[in-house]
């Protein structure tokens, strides 16, 4: 009897040792903490239907509204999931199981890793087809000379600006950190310009300033894609970033705090709590609601400086390489939805700035805002979507948390270009 | 929940007389029908799951679910073997949940699996080659009709293609490639072949569900093939790129380039004569302990570990520490019964274990912010909570106290109600004051109901990962190393290697579990061996 109660206990033990590590009753915490699970829950069940499409909450409106008219020329059905959270890591993981989705949207960004991963197949876009867009979108989809998704929309950073503390828009940076700073003087505003950064940084939104110093993450090769091998995080032009970001920084004149994050940017500005905010468009919906006025401008430069150069993100419909359901992907993507049509009603639904010409030709001057963010988005730069991409962010984005902080501008800078060096070299 | 707590906590009193035996005659035609309802169940479900594992040709999930029913039926089906019937379900529980995970997770870490590299070298030399395919410039796009003269799903097929300027009518197949029809054989309507003699024109569903037999499908012309796209257009493309089988070797036609596999680190690409990689894919193969050496190899790892490692033990050491005296403090003041409103302060007490953990975090993870958060503002406090690397190892101490304290606090109330009063009086009359007799005779007695679950909470904390992720996601980060950060413990610094520089490592990821476990497992061995000693000691 002893030793079933031995047996027992061990069993139990070890049940309680690796329940315990994901179970909510065993031990203090509900949630799971394998990194594995927390990255997998995102992904719905897929549906069971002759079309079925992965989308994100904003776009699940406008996309399921023109899906069903498909779906109903066709004579086929359709079904609209909505994915939070880890997009990509559960779209891949889907794919591969045979349990994903015929077609997604997504940002363009995630171009490389999908390709790299299988994930996705190219598209049959003639060059008659894509004169349609805008140059910068149809250079944002197209990889290795591939063209992986029909572009909609197109999000960069612009410079909003609450216009009853700040009426003039600035022609340079400097001149909207001394407005900020006069502001918060004035006690008008509680700090003198929201950009996130958080305690980890944040180098998608400090790359206008980055830029603007002279700092780039890849060179380009001569077809004009990015260059793995020029590496430009640790040079001259990122090192003169830095000692900007530093003179501005908690130990320098405070306009950057690592205080302000992607979680509170955009309600300090909503709130009037800060004269400036760095966002994109999908922030205009939050400000709208708060009622302050306010304009949304292109991010200046330094002075004397190169212009600020925010990245542009292509928001797009892919076509899944394990989907069950191809030929009806293929016909909704490129010939369906690849229609002026179906454009306008995902700016309807979704309020990105279109990427095609003729659907923005017609809203124009509808909502000065959204042009405001077009016009930003064609001088923007396609964020690189090379696989590398992903060894960049974090390090650099540290390096900017670290130098907002204080730490030796030069030193960090090379240190964080050294270690993504070593990433990218595997 | 308490009042429960309390019924189950109590000692259980010899069950009233006469009812023993009577009952159990009474409950066995009930019981030997639910015997057999379950081991019918458990038969049916492998007999309903067999037909899609032979489908599917999962003979290994196929084995082992029958080996299952077969134990589960030989267990109970007799009455001999007592013994089994209490350890079967535990040791069944205990290899599917504990036994093949981990097998499943060392059998990964054995190999390069991640991003880059989830498909198999088939698959992925028909996805290069896939890729590869453009339209022929100045190639028109066909409109098409899918045909077939025998079977829908099966074939064979046949293209009607109309050429959308001309109004030409052709017929494409794989053997004849295309011939212009005569205008009087078909009927065109809308621009598309909607009728042709000896011909069954397939509707859309019909030409979605043949997909993967018209994947295949190209008719052949001069600069290339037709294709399908979607289900209305045919277009004109071809690849530069041919697959050599017998010399391993992608060939481009257009350039005369060879590219060969070479193993780049832990994975091959197809690459020129100059190094040049055709695409950044690779396919999943074998690294044998590849991975395991990185971990030890590796300067970046084996440099950041130890001190990492320093701070998983003080981490969970602390937090176990702290939650116990916090909880075990609190359920001691409340057992007092000269405390009124005993339910409701019970009751608010556990009110933070009542809060989903991920949404507590981030909540906590706001109130640290240092200009615009709680802590500091309702105390006037300037500190940089989750700035500072030690400043930020309290913000996440505390905040697990916060999270822990009333899980210890229910399982001491629960335990403190356990120990009989008696033994408290006999030794006040002995002439213990409050505190000895807590130290001399509560605290002993608690400790071994509370060791193992101390014990299970150190390894829960030991791999705490969502603490560390959602209050500050390892850092902050000394400049110079931006890999390893000051409150990172070894799960969410792992988590980082695997998954934040350069993708999806899973291969990687894996081994690190796998050792991860072990060290988990003989950390909580060595704490049970201390544990044992303690109920030896009562």
């Amino acid at each position: 009897m002893s030793r079933i109660q031995g047996a027992l206990a061990v069993t139990a033990t070890a049940m309680l040792l690796l329940t315990g590590c994901g179970n909510a009753t065993e031990a203090n915490q509900p949630a799971t903490s394998s990194p594995a699970a927390a990255g997998s829950t995102a992904a719905p069940e897929r549906a069971d239907a002759d079309l079925v499409i992965w989308t994100d909450n904003l776009k699940a409106d406008p996309v399921r509204a023109f899906a069903e008219d498909f779906a109903a020329d066709n004579g086929i059905s359709v079904a609209v999931q909505v994915v939070s959270g880890e997009f990509q890591t559960a779209l891949v993981t889907a794919n591969a199981a045979g349990n994903g989705p015929d077609v997604f949207t997504g940002a363009h960004d995630m171009i490389g890793n999908l390709v790299q991963n299988g994930a996705i197949d190219p598209l049959q876009l003639a060059p008659d087809q894509l004169k349609g867009y805008t140059e910068t979108a149809v250079k944002a989809v197209t990889y290795n000379e591939s063209v992986y998704a029909l572009p909609y929309g197109i999000e960069t950073l612009g410079l909003f600006r609450n216009t009853s503390i700040a009426p003039e828009a600035p022609a340079t940076l400097e001149d909207a950190f001394a407005k900020g700073q006069e502001a918060v003087a004035a006690q008008k505003a509680e700090v003198p310009f929201s950009l996130p950064q958080g305690n980890s940084g944040d180098a998608y939104h400090m790359q206008p300033l980055y830029t603007s110093m002279g700092g780039y993450l890849f060179g380009a090769t001569a077809q004009g894609d990015p260059n793995p091998s020029d590496l430009g995080v640790g040079g001259e032009g990122s090192v003169a970033a830095a000692r900007k970001i530093h003179e501005l920084g908690e130990s320098g004149t405070g306009v950057l705090k690592r205080s302000i994050s992607v979680d509170n940017s955009i309600s300090l500005f909503a709130e009037g709590k800060a004269p400036y905010l760095v966002a994109g468009p999908w922030a205009l919906n939050q400000v709208e609601k708060a009622g302050i006025p306010f304009e949304v401008t292109p991010i200046p430069g330094f002075a004397g400086q190169a212009a600020a150069q925010p990245f542009a993100g292509v928001q797009g419909f892919f076509v899944a390489s394990n989907g069950k359901n191809e030929a009806f992907a293929h016909e909704f993507v490129e010939n369906a939805m690849n229609t002026e049509e179906g454009m306008a009603q995902m700016f309807e639904g979704a309020k990105l700035p279109p990427t095609m010409t003729s659907v923005r030709e017609k809203i124009a001057g509808q909502n000065p805002a959204i042009e405001t963010f077009a016009s930003a988005a064609e001088s923007a730069q396609p964020m690189p979507a090379i696989p590398e991409m992903a060894a960049v962010f974090a390090p650099l984005g540290q390096a900017f948390a670290a130098i907002v902080g204080g730490a030796e501008p030069e030193s960090t800078m090379r240190a964080a270009g050294e270690t993504i060096a070593a990433a990218i070299g595997k | 929940m308490i009042e429960t707590l309390k019924r189950l906590q109590r000692p259980s009193s010899p069950a009233p007389s006469g009812s023993g035996t009577g009952r159990e005659r009474t409950t066995k035609p009930v019981a030997l029908f639910a015997k057999i309802l379950a081991l019918g169940t458990v038969v049916g479900s492998a007999a309903a799951l067999t037909p899609a594992l032979v489908a599917t040709g999962r003979w290994g999930f196929l084995a082992a679910i029958w080996v299952i029913a077969g134990v589960l039926l030989l267990t109970y089906i007799t009455g001999r073997g007592v013994p089994a019937k209490y350890l079967v379900p535990g040791t069944l529980l205990l290899v599917v949940f504990l036994v093949y995970p981990i097998v499943m997770t060392f059998q990964m870490s054995t190999t390069n699996f991640g991003d880059g590299t989830r498909t198999s070298k088939e698959e992925t030399i028909s996805q290069i080659i896939g890729a590869s395919v453009v339209q022929s410039p100045d190639s028109p796009r066909y409109n098409l009709s899918v045909a077939t003269e025998g079977n829908p799903t099966t074939g064979p097929f046949a293209f009607l293609l109309v050429e959308p300027k001309s109004g030409a009518v052709f017929l494409g197949t794989p053997d004849d490639g295309l011939q212009e029809l005569e205008p009087a054989d078909v009927t065109v309507a809308g621009g598309f072949v909607t009728e042709a003699d000896g011909y069954e024109l397939l509707t859309p569903q019909e030409v979605n569900n043949a997909s993967e037999a018209l994947k295949e499908f190209a008719v052949p012309t001069d600069r290339g093939a037709i294709r399908q796209l979607g289900i209305r257009q045919a277009f004109e493309g071809a690849s530069p790129l041919k697959y050599d089988e017998t010399r391993d070797v992608i060939a481009n036609t257009a350039t005369g380039v060879d590219y060969t596999p070479v193993k780049q680190g832990d994975r091959e690409y197809f690459v020129d004569a100059e190094g040049k990689r055709l695409s950044d894919q690779s396919w999943l193969a074998n690294v044998g302990f590849a991975n395991y050496l990185r971990v030890f190899s590796d300067p970046r790892i084996s440099g950041d570990f130890l001190q990492i490692f320093a701070w998983t033990f003080i981490f969970a050491t602390v937090s176990v520490a702290g939650t116990f005296l916090l909880g075990l403090g609190l359920a001691t003041a409340l057992n007092d019964p000269r405390i009124k409103g005993q339910r409701f302060y019970r009751a608010i007490l556990i009110l933070p274990y009542a809060i989903p953990g991920f949404i507590a975090l981030l909540v906590w993870s706001s109130f640290w912010n240092k200009d615009f958060g709680l802590i500091n503002n309702s105390l006037g406090l300037d500190l940089n909570w989750l700035g500072d690397p030690f400043l930020a190892k309290a913000a996440i101490l505390l905040t697990n106290f916060w999270m822990g304290f009333p899980y210890m606090f229910l399982v001491c109330t629960g335990a403190l109600q356990a120990i009989p009063a008696d033994l408290k009086e006999a030794s006040r009359i002995d002439g213990a004051s409050g505190f000895l007799g807590f130290r001399k005779i509560t605290f002993p007695l608690l400790l071994v109901t509370v060791a193992p679950l101390l014990v299970s909470t150190f390894a829960f904390n030991f791999n705490n990962f969502n603490a560390i992720y959602l209050l500050t996601e390892g850092g902050p980060f000394d400049p110079a190393n931006p890999t390893a950060g000051a409150t990172d413990i070894l799960i969410s610094y792992t988590y980082r290697l695997a998954f934040g520089g350069q993708g999806a490592q899973l291969g990687f990821a894996a081994a690190v579990s796998v050792l991860l476990f072990v060290l988990t497992g003989i950390i909580a061995a060595i704490q049970f061996r201390f544990t044992r000693t303690l109920e030896e000691v009562n």
